[in-house]
């Protein structure tokens, strides 16, 4: 499976990905600049996390009018497997491919620490490889990862299995002390209605490896390896 | 022209910045403010060659497509000979 890693003025987790991909997955994969019109011959698109366009005017608001979104549009368009990671997450709200925006975090302050996350579907193909409730232990960093919907989309949202990670405690309880920035219904991750753009705020690519403390991340790559050999 | 364009929270989103200012505001003795919404402000300068009405019809195009994010913002504006 052939990955595509987006790199935007100001992009800053490209690198880990890329790594992560290469050298822990053993899987092909190559950058591409947010001024390419063209995915190349990619099965995937990972939009990575940092400060693109240094968050100005609102995180992810200027790279989406860069030109790769256009065709990452079109990719997704035609099933192609999208995830956003963080402002990756953020980039993707503002274009569109999924529902929803960001707001500050409730307290006010950049959060940089490990969350549990409860996987709410497997019915992606960015968590077959998990199981249902399964917790999985993942860094965060951000300060804009307060998701907000109106509550007509909330509800058409869950409806749908549209939230496919929520904040938890170690246990799986979703609390409100397991929410590390005020998001709505504890939201950490969301997909779109057909299931192949998914967004989340928790970095997978940072917990590939024991070193780093946690290999849950990895299931989610494993999983979107695992739909490609299937379908 | 001059378009001064302000966006803020709609009412229905919580604002956090804003409430955290209004309370160092009531806690600094300023009793009598019932809410404090924070938002942005931006100056847009337009070509002088452009009729009121158009260019009304390009701020409110810029406001809606770029300024704000409709699903948390909303936009006001007003519009003066600079």
């Amino acid at each position: 499976m052939k990955f595509g890693v987006l790199i935007f003025p100001g992009s800053n987790c490209e690198h880990d990905a890329y790594h992560m991909i290469g050298k822990v997955l053993h899987q092909p994969v190559q950058f591409i600049w947010h001024q390419s019109g063209d995915l190349g011959d990619c099965d995937a698109i990972i939009v990575p996390g940092g400060f693109s366009y240094g968050d100005y005017l609102r995180t992810g608001a200027i790279a989406r009018f860069s030109p790769v979104m256009e065709a990452v549009k079109r990719f997704a368009s035609k099933e192609g497997l999208v995830l956003g990671i963080c402002n990756g997450f953020q980039i993707l709200l503002e274009s569109g491919l999924l529902p929803g925006a960001m707001l500050k975090n409730q307290g006010l302050k950049y959060v940089c620490r490990h969350v549990h996350i409860r996987v709410e579907s497997t019915h992606t193909p960015f968590t077959a490889a998990c199981r249902q409730g399964e917790v999985l232990n993942i860094p965060i960093g951000h300060m804009e990862g307060n998701f907000f919907v109106d509550p007509d989309t909330l509800y058409k949202m869950e409806r749908n299995q549209q939230v496919i990670f929520r904040y938890c405690t170690p246990q799986g309880e979703i609390t409100k002390e397991a929410n590390p920035n005020g998001s709505l219904a504890n939201i950490a991750g969301i997909c779109n209605e057909q299931r192949n753009v998914l967004g989340m705020m928790p970095h997978p690519e940072r917990a590939s490896e024991a070193l780093l403390g946690s290999e849950d991340g990895l299931m989610i790559f494993k999983s979107m390896v695992g739909s490609m050999v299937h379908s | 022209m001059r378009a001064r364009v302000f966006v803020s929270l709609k009412k229905s989103v919580l604002d956090p910045q804003g409430k955290t200012i209004y309370h160092s505001l009531r806690n600094l003795g300023y009793g009598n403010i019932q809410d404090v919404r924070q938002g942005k402000f931006f100056e847009i300068h337009l070509d002088s060659s452009l009729s009121n009405e158009e260019a009304r019809k390009e701020v409110e195009k810029m406001a809606k497509s770029v300024l704000t994010n409709p699903v948390i913002e909303e936009f006001s504006y007003e519009m003066d000979v600079a």
